[in-house]
């Protein structure tokens, strides 16, 4: 017990959270079992940052909880009002940019991002929509790229990079002009030695990249988060080596 | 926003529901709410609505819109809806994202259009209907919101009925509305 002391700590939200130096707030939230939203972030992966719904408030500062480190005695600040809403108001942007039509996507109820705005309790985009003109490949035996849900989360980036050596994928231009691009002189991703067994087939949290022939094995209403809140079992699948379809079988 | 609807004392709360660019999916969610029909009519009377064939908009205290915005007709319906009624809510995925209506703006009208009418698979009788009492299409489908401020949004295709109910018992109240976990979708 006293060794059980003697281990740093911060509190979330109030409750003692410990740390091996080097942690993120994140590891050590996921590792005590406390859910953190996000959606760029993934067990197993190095951490990226950029999708910012993991926003916490650590110490007064808002940081991004997949890439701040744990440090003794911080105070952070998760589920509590006004950083609720500006996880929504960061949900709502990612929906308001891409095309996220949950009735006609065969993702709906396996999608992070959808699941992750139940958790947050997103009603409406409320911002303008983009609408934006994208393409969907579907140049591939097994997969269809389908940028119009795509977040730019880059899980697939890094898993095709430092999990499959692979480098399929990779994110182009700046801004609002920022894509995903496949390394292929056609650009295509069936012109890629992109396979089923790759990691980066399996981490998309939203339905960008599919698998096909599998779009309604499970119905909906019977899907992933349909069953169970992403709060318990958002990263059920945490090893990325572990073969994909492990997670999707839930009692 | 969540502004109060309050009748005066011993009035019923005016309601009137119409359904733009949606299916009607919504409004048979909301006559799924099945005996609780009963509870609700003690507590409202219906102004223009698909559900009684009226087709003149009074004053209201609560407008449900279904349906996103796709023609001129459904801009003139909803801004009408917002003249008229306190509080306006966005009922159902495509009222509040569009939704799969929304799915035509990827494509050009002018390509929606020739596929529909003129070299779609089976067409008989090519041609783009060009009648007057027909509202001309706009050039994107759009959410209640990008027209009119919109006081609450309900998501799903269709919300169930437990939602519709919730939303109803909010609006009622003058409250913000929240969902249980088991009524957010957005399918």
């Amino acid at each position: 017990m006293s060794n059980e002391q003697q281990r740093s700590t911060f509190t979330l939200d109030g409750r003692r959270i410990a740390f091996t130096p080097g942690q993120t707030i994140m590891d050590a939230a996921l590792a005590a079992g406390v859910y953190i939203p996000h959606l760029c972030h993934k067990p197993g992966f190095a951490p990226h940052g950029s999708c910012r719904v993991c926003v916490v408030r650590a110490d007064d500062r808002e940081v991004s909880a997949c890439t701040a480190p744990a440090a003794t005695d911080m105070r952070v600040e998760s589920e509590v009002a006004d950083i609720r809403a500006l996880r929504v108001a960061v949900l709502q942007m990612l929906f308001a940019e891409g095309n996220h039509v949950c009735p006609a996507c065969e993702a709906s109820g396996n999608c992070t991002l959808q699941a992750v705005a139940y958790h947050c309790g997103m009603l409406t985009p409320r911002f303008p929509q983009r609408f934006p003109r994208r393409a969907v490949d579907a140049s591939h035996p097994d997969f269809i790229l389908d940028h119009n849900r795509c977040i730019l989360c880059e899980l697939c980036v890094r898993a095709s990079r430092d999990h499959d050596g692979k480098r399929v994928f990779a994110v182009s231009g700046r801004g609002i002009a920022s894509k995903l691009i496949v390394d292929a002189p056609s650009g295509r991703l069936g012109d890629t030695d992109f396979s089923a067994d790759d990691a980066a087939a399996h981490v998309c949290p939203v339905g960008a990249i599919l698998r096909r022939d599998e779009a309604f094995r499970v119905p909906i209403g019977r899907r992933r988060f349909d069953v169970a809140p992403v709060s318990r079992v958002g990263d059920v699948q945490t090893d990325p080596d572990v073969p994909a379809g492990a997670a999707e079988v839930l009692p | 926003m969540n502004a109060r609807i309050a009748p005066a004392a011993g009035n019923k709360v005016r309601v009137a529901t119409a359904s733009l660019a949606g299916c009607f999916g919504c409004h048979m969610s909301l006559l799924d709410i099945d005996e609780r029909i009963l509870d609700l009519v003690e507590l409202v009377e219906f102004d223009r609505t698909p559900l009684t064939d009226i087709k003149t908009l009074g004053p209201c205290d609560l407008g449900l819109i279904e349906g996103g915005v796709a023609n001129a007709e459904n801009v003139e319906v909803l801004r009408a809806f917002r003249r008229q009624c306190k509080v306006l809510v966005a009922l159902g995925a495509c009222a509040v994202t569009g939704g799969i209506p929304a799915m035509r703006n990827n494509v050009p009208l002018a390509e929606c259009l020739d596929e529909a009418f003129v070299h779609g698979m089976g067409v008989a009788n090519p041609g783009i209907p060009n009648d007057p009492e027909l509202p001309l299409l706009l050039a994107q489908v759009h959410p209640l919101h990008a027209v009119v401020q919109v006081d609450y949004c309900l998501p799903g295709c269709p919300p169930s009925a437990d939602a519709i109910w919730s939303l109803l018992t909010a609006v009622l109240a003058g409250e913000p509305l929240h969902l249980p976990p088991a009524q957010l979708h957005y399918d």
